[in-house]
């Protein structure tokens, strides 16, 4: 070959090997928020792709030291908007931990309920928006359609569908209303037979399998070290969850199991996750059964306020309401980490007093931060396609990301 | 010579018979051991504890600003164990104009972001971080929102006017 035609070829060769740079999002809707990925693409096969995020960063960790520890409570609702109640729960449980206060076994069980049924909600939001972005529309109806139901039963107790704030630091917010345990048990009796109609839309379903099957794998031991937690790694084989290691809220009183698969692509992790679903429902039943008696806050004045009542008649009681609303209530000192299964894995708060009203630090180990650093090793070396289906299964939030 | 609250902790053990240096002071508070280890050494440190004590798992990287103190920073790292289903929490001291600590990314990749978001939001940078650059915030802010010497609302607008 003359020297000429070397050249040209070597121009081909180059041309053939043209990576083309692709941003997905920010305002994608399969991004479920506002995530930027940069994609590096050779054709329809993905080089390199790297996340980007920060869009709906709002400084949480920072409002929270202006505030006192019960205002800030209603900051962790907003966190993860999907999962409310788990964030609750795990601030309310670091604080409880920091101020040394034991919870009444009704305050531990209805919040072990709360969280169960906050487990259901999300996993419902994820499984239908999941199918619709692989394109089965009927899942995501279907899903929604049991989600109002839910959102119905966390405003029976709190007035608010979303943003509860209802698990506060020395038990709950308001008195568990006027018939919730009836609606409840209606909705939990229904609802195994709601996840048989979704499995039967998808589970064997042609289609499904094909776009799910060996997708997005990733090895266990490279999904600890990048931080995954979860549905994630039980999925691809590993046995944990904290609801099991580090019982918290009297959960060592449930039966329940731990489901797990160990193909770890995204139809494990969408089986564990359905399954999930059937485990919480028996947990919500069991704590609808052997619901203890007692009173819903702890006894604790200088911290819970006290009943209308009470302050009325008084002194104690006035002085007590009079000193939380005005300056909050002194934390002792010192830090304490709490971890809870959220849904979407461990969801730590790691807490840091002054003693004084207002907290020093709170620092969110947000599950959704640790698992979206696996996005590029799930779908590095697949197609363009597959990107969906992928980011589908990491079941991230992007409030819970971002902070 | 291991202070007293941890002296039978065998994570503690296991880092003072390898580096009796290591450890500057610890405490065992509410259930949970803390552990200050000599900023310089936190890379062993964590590699020894990952190898050999079976922390296979790095929880979470973040710090805390004791501002007007000097030094004025913890990096605080949480170290889980799912096999022996044990925590530690390690804290290195780091201060002066530029506070600088050695970045873990080479023994656990998922320390990436978390190493990352420190810098943004503290101004601490770590040493060997791939891609030391900002992550939440824009590249051009200025500042770290989570110093204790930066205020709630920002130093760039005010809302006395409005």
């Amino acid at each position: 070959m003359n020297e000429e035609g070397a050249g040209a070829a070597a121009e081909r060769n180059e041309t053939a090997r043209r990576l083309m740079v692709l941003n997905m999002g920010p305002q994608h809707p399969s991004t479920h928020g506002v995530l930027r990925v940069i994609l590096e693409l050779e054709g329809e096969n993905i080089c390199a792709a790297e996340p980007d995020i920060g869009f709906l960063h709002t400084g949480i960790e920072k409002q929270c030291e202006a505030l006192t520890y019960q205002q800030a409570v209603t900051l962790t609702d907003r966190v993860d908007y999907l999962a409310n109640l788990s964030n609750n729960l795990c601030y309310a449980l670091a604080v409880e931990k920091l101020l040394g206060l034991e919870m009444p076994p009704k305050v531990q069980w209805m919040r072990v309920l709360l969280a169960e049924l906050t487990r259901i909600n999300s996993h419902l939001v994820w499984l239908g928006t999941q199918a619709l972005d692989i394109g089965a529309m009927t899942v995501f109806l279907y899903c929604f359609r049991e989600r109002e139901d839910l959102l119905r039963i966390f405003e029976m107790f709190s007035g608010q569908r979303m943003m509860t704030s209802y698990i506060r630091i020395g038990g709950l917010a308001l008195e568990p209303p006027r018939g919730w345990e009836a609606m409840v048990r209606k909705f939990i009796r229904a609802f195994p037979s709601k996840v048989d109609e979704y499995e039967n839309l998808l589970t064997n379903n042609p289609i499904w399998l094909q776009r799910t099957k060996g997708i997005g794998h990733v090895p266990l031991e490279k999904l600890i070290e990048l931080g995954v937690t979860g549905p994630l790694l039980r999925a691809a084989g590993l046995d944990w969850d904290i609801r099991k290691a580090e019982p918290y809220s009297s959960y060592e009183q449930f039966d329940f199991d731990v489901p797990t698969r160990t193909d770890g692509d995204v139809y494990a992790r969408y089986q564990v996750r359905v399954q999930e679903m059937r485990q919480s429902a028996r947990i919500v039943e069991q704590a609808l059964d052997g619901m203890p008696e007692g009173p819903w806050k702890a006894d604790a004045p200088h911290v819970v306020l006290p009943e209308r009542e009470k302050m009325k008649t008084q002194m104690e009681a006035l002085i007590y309401h009079f000193k939380i609303v005005t300056e909050g209530f002194q934390v002792p000192e010192g830090e304490v980490y709490q971890a809870v299964e959220s849904p979407r894995g461990e969801l730590g708060y790691y807490v840091v007093s002054d003693g004084t009203s207002k907290p020093y630090r709170v620092f969110m180990r947000t599950p959704s931060f640790g698992n979206l650093q696996a996005l590029p090793a799930m779908i590095e070396g697949g197609l363009v396609a597959d990107v969906i289906a992928s980011m589908g299964s990491l079941d991230f939030v992007l409030g819970d990301v971002d902070r | 010579m291991l202070p007293e609250a941890v002296a039978e902790n065998p994570d503690a053990v296991a880092i003072e018979n390898a580096d009796p240096e290591a450890i500057e002071e610890a405490r065992f508070d509410r259930g949970e051991t803390t552990l200050w280890i000599r900023p310089e050494k936190i890379r062993d440190v964590c590699s020894l504890l990952k190898a050999e004590q079976g922390f296979e798992r790095l929880c979470a990287v973040t710090a805390v600003d004791w501002y007007p103190m000097e030094p004025r920073f913890e990096v605080v790292y949480h170290l889980h164990s799912i096999r022996r289903n044990r925590r530690v929490r390690l804290k290195c001291r780091v201060g002066g104009e530029e506070p600088e600590i050695d970045s873990l990314t080479s023994l656990w990749p998922g320390a990436n972001w978390y190493e990352r978001e420190v810098f943004d939001l503290f101004g601490i940078r770590f040493r060997g971080h791939p891609k030391m650059e900002r992550l939440l915030l824009p590249a051009d802010w200025e500042g770290h929102p989570l110093r204790k010497d930066y205020p709630v609302h920002g130093y760039k607008y005010s809302y006395k006017d409005e």
